[in-house]
């Protein structure tokens, strides 16, 4: 990124980090986290730890960084090395992005920049201008996209509250800044349990490694009276429903699975867990030592807030989460695909010269689709 | 601490003080070099040990019919234990030790899915609900026909387990909690219960030597030289994945059919004999010396087919979950060439 760009992005995100302090929260016990930044076009700077609201202020102010990050973890030694940090205890975090869903739309408002030449295209896997194979994809992504994560957020909550026990007061609900949401979980059973612990977590929200057995398939001598039912509680209810459909129907389907036997079992198995199974970031949830980033911060993919949402449903990023100004910005676009931010529509635009408010420039600024004029 | 009866006492003897208990009784353990009385049980842990020794549970008096409810039978169950540890500690085997306290381990386990299983008698419940919790802090409460234990407590010791049956998505899980039937519970803590017999040995003082015993400590060291078998010398020189394995069947784990594989035609290959291998299969739950020593044959090439399996590929057992890389490992594609590569 030219330093023109960079001087533009650092200008718009001090001053909302100026006037939205408020939106930053500080994490409870924040003087035993971790901390991390980074700056433009700068590495990572890590284990840093901070005592209060005010330290934290005073990182924002002195580097506008372009993104920060804390940890999940609570620490002794939160500025050690690693080793000698001496981890207590970290919250449960889940990471769930439109990307991992591999939705068909997701190729309508994907772009490809071609790292040879920089040509900008829609999805494409070889560079229209000069054929080259390394290109870096960027996306937009679309209403549809959000909504399925939103469904995604949602199949998490129950299981975390009906499976394991979690009050619904402890679940923070962030969207992430750019195609996704992230999870909290604090004050539970779960805050000391190491990452193989939380890996078999990730399985059994995944659904994932079920055997026939505990759906009531035996392998030898099969009895269709252990078959679970609708009102059962956990996994076995939401795989009735799943498969059974209706109640009428489950006499009918439980003989066709008794027919077609235990290997093919393992295959219906396969099929309920890409189904019904939550979709998670694995390496989120089991790694104990993440830096994560910070609510209330920018997100440099979009120019996007990570920010708290109380009422899921209704939740739209594009008014939400963007809190920029409105300022006109002269930019240099070249956007093949339409977007909306603020309730505004913008693009598509061929290397064009436009006005735009500072959101909007950001926005492509970020996403490598513009730059000032 | 828990207050015992006797005949809890003679079911978990572990959980008693041995030198408070004889005092209580009015014994010194010299007397058991020399008492004609006390030396039944003298021969009764001898006993106990080389049933464990042999990789089998001793079979308890208090078992048979009528025994449990006299007082000399409960007593000598809980003096054979007692006893039992101070020969071994005489005898200085740390072989012995860890047979020993597997074997005790599996009879406590007996006695706990007793008690747990017993719908009819609350304090039994009540009795095993509390060895667990005071031994291993689980809580553990009863639910109609089950027992309930906290998520979190469950993945804390399921998590070293490796059939499939013990992931959390295979267990019934509600409101935090996991379900569990009496058997499943006893075997969650199974690791647990051995480790703590096997520290209560270590910790034990070690007695001066008793006058009256030395040739029963002789003949304990004898049997403790023969079966030292050939994995003790494990040092550092077997991949993690072949240490894993032998550890999950040293601690009387479930071993899957492709681990053995493993296992068995590594230790083939490193120039092992069948005979050498065998003892390794002893703990697992299912052994069955005939069929193991068919197996290895098998594998050996020595019976029937000519061929002779080779250790499968890393990469291989990367997806049956055997592998557990370390950095040791060192990009090797065949635990065959660990330790081989660096020069
Ligand atoms: S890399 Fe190979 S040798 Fe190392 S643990 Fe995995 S399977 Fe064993
Ligand atoms: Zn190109
Ligand atoms: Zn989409």
């Amino acid at each position: 990124m030219n330093e023109i760009d960079i001087k533009f992005l650092e200008d718009s995100f001090k001053k909302y980090y100026f006037n939205h302090f408020d939106l930053i929260t500080s994490p409870q016990r924040t003087s035993e986290r971790e901390f991390g930044y980074q700056k433009f076009n700068s590495g990572m700077f890590r284990h840093i730890s901070l005592k209060d609201n005010k330290e934290l202020h005073l990182l924002f102010m002195q580097n506008i960084p372009s993104d920060v990050y804390c940890s999940n973890a609570y620490y002794a030694f939160p500025n050690s090395p690693m080793s000698e940090k001496d981890w207590k205890e970290a919250d449960l975090i889940f990471d769930i992005d439109a990307k991992d869903l591999n939705l068909p739309c997701r190729k309508n408002h994907t772009i490809s920049i071609c790292n040879e030449c920089n040509e900008i295209s829609k999805d494409t896997n070889q560079c229209v201008k000069c054929n080259s194979t390394k290109l870096e994809k960027k996306s937009l992504p679309c209403k549809n996209c959000i909504d399925a994560s939103k469904i995604e957020v949602n199949k998490l909550s129950n299981v975390l509250i009906n499976d394991l026990g979690i009050d619904k007061e402890n679940i923070h609900i962030y969207f992430s800044g750019n195609e996704g949401f992230h999870v909290y979980v604090y004050d539970s059973q779960f805050q000391q349990i190491g990452s193989k612990e939380r890996s078999e977590l990730v399985d059994y929200i995944m659904f994932r490694g079920a055997i026939p057995e505990t759906f009531g398939m035996k392998k030898f001598k099969p009895n269709r009276s252990l078959f679970p039912d609708f009102n059962q509680k956990g996994w076995n209810g939401r795989f009735s429903k799943y498969i059974f459909g209706s109640k009428s129907k489950r006499s009918k389907i439980i003989s066709e699975l008794l027919d077609s036997g235990y290997p093919s079992f393992q295959k219906t198995l396969d099929d309920v867990s890409k189904n019904i199974g939550v979709k998670i970031d694995p390496n989120v949830t089991m790694d104990i030592h993440r830096i994560f980033r910070l609510p209330g911060s920018i997100n440099s993919k979009s120019g996007l807030t990570k920010i708290l949402c109380t009422n899921l449903t209704k939740f739209d990023p594009y008014t939400d989460a963007c809190f920029l100004n409105d300022d006109p910005v002269e930019i240099l676009a070249n956007c093949p695909i339409e977007f909306k931010l603020k309730n505004k529509k913008f693009g598509p635009y061929t290397n064009e010269k436009i006005l735009v408010p500072t959101y909007a420039a950001v926005y492509m600024i970020c996403k490598k689709l513009a730059t000032i004029a | 601490m828990l207050v015992l009866g006797q005949d809890e006492k003679a079911k978990y003897p572990f959980l008693a003080d041995a030198g408070e208990y004889l005092k209580d009784k009015g014994f010194s353990l010299v007397q058991f070099g020399s008492d004609p009385v006390l030396k039944l049980s003298v021969e009764k842990a001898l006993h106990r040990i080389k049933v464990a020794s042999a990789g089998e549970v001793y079979k308890s008096d208090i078992d048979k019919d009528g025994q449990a409810s006299k007082d000399y039978v409960l007593e000598r169950e809980v003096f054979s234990f007692l006893l039992a540890i101070v020969l071994i500690k005489l005898t200085g085997m740390s072989t012995l030790i860890k047979r020993f306290a597997l074997a005790e381990a599996r009879r406590a386990e007996t006695y706990l899915e007793k008690d747990l299983g017993n719908a009819s008698n609350k304090s039994k419940i009540d009795l095993a609900t509390r060895i667990i919790y005071d031994l291993f802090n689980i809580k553990i409460i009863k639910e109609n026909d089950f027992f309930v234990i906290p998520v979190s407590d469950y993945l804390k010791h399921s998590v070293t387990f490796h059939e499939r049956e013990w992931k959390l998505i295979n267990r019934h899980v509600e409101n935090g909690k996991v379900f569990l039937t009496p058997d499943k519970t006893v075997r969650l803590i199974r690791k647990e219960l051995g480790n703590y017999i096997s520290s209560k040995i270590i910790n034990a003082p070690k007695p001066s030597m008793i006058p009256g015993l030395e040739n029963i400590v002789n003949e304990l060291i004898l049997i403790s030289k023969k079966l030292t078998p050939t994995y003790t010398i494990t040092t550092g020189e077997y991949p993690p994945c072949i240490k894993h394995a032998i550890d999950v069947l040293e601690k009387g784990e479930n071993l899957p059919h492709s681990g053995r594989f493993m296992l068995a035609t590594f230790l083939l290959s490193k120039g092992q004999t069948v005979p050498q291998i065998v003892p390794l299969f002893k703990n697992a739950p299912d052994f069955n010396p005939r069929v193991t020593l068919y197996q290895l044959n098998h594998l050996a090439g020595t019976s029937g087919s000519a061929t002779k399996y080779s250790c499968p590929s890393c990469e291989k057992l990367k997806t049956q979950d055997l592998c557990f890389i370390t950095k040791e490992c060192d990009n090797i594609i065949n635990p065959m060439q660990f330790g081989k590569k660096r020069t």
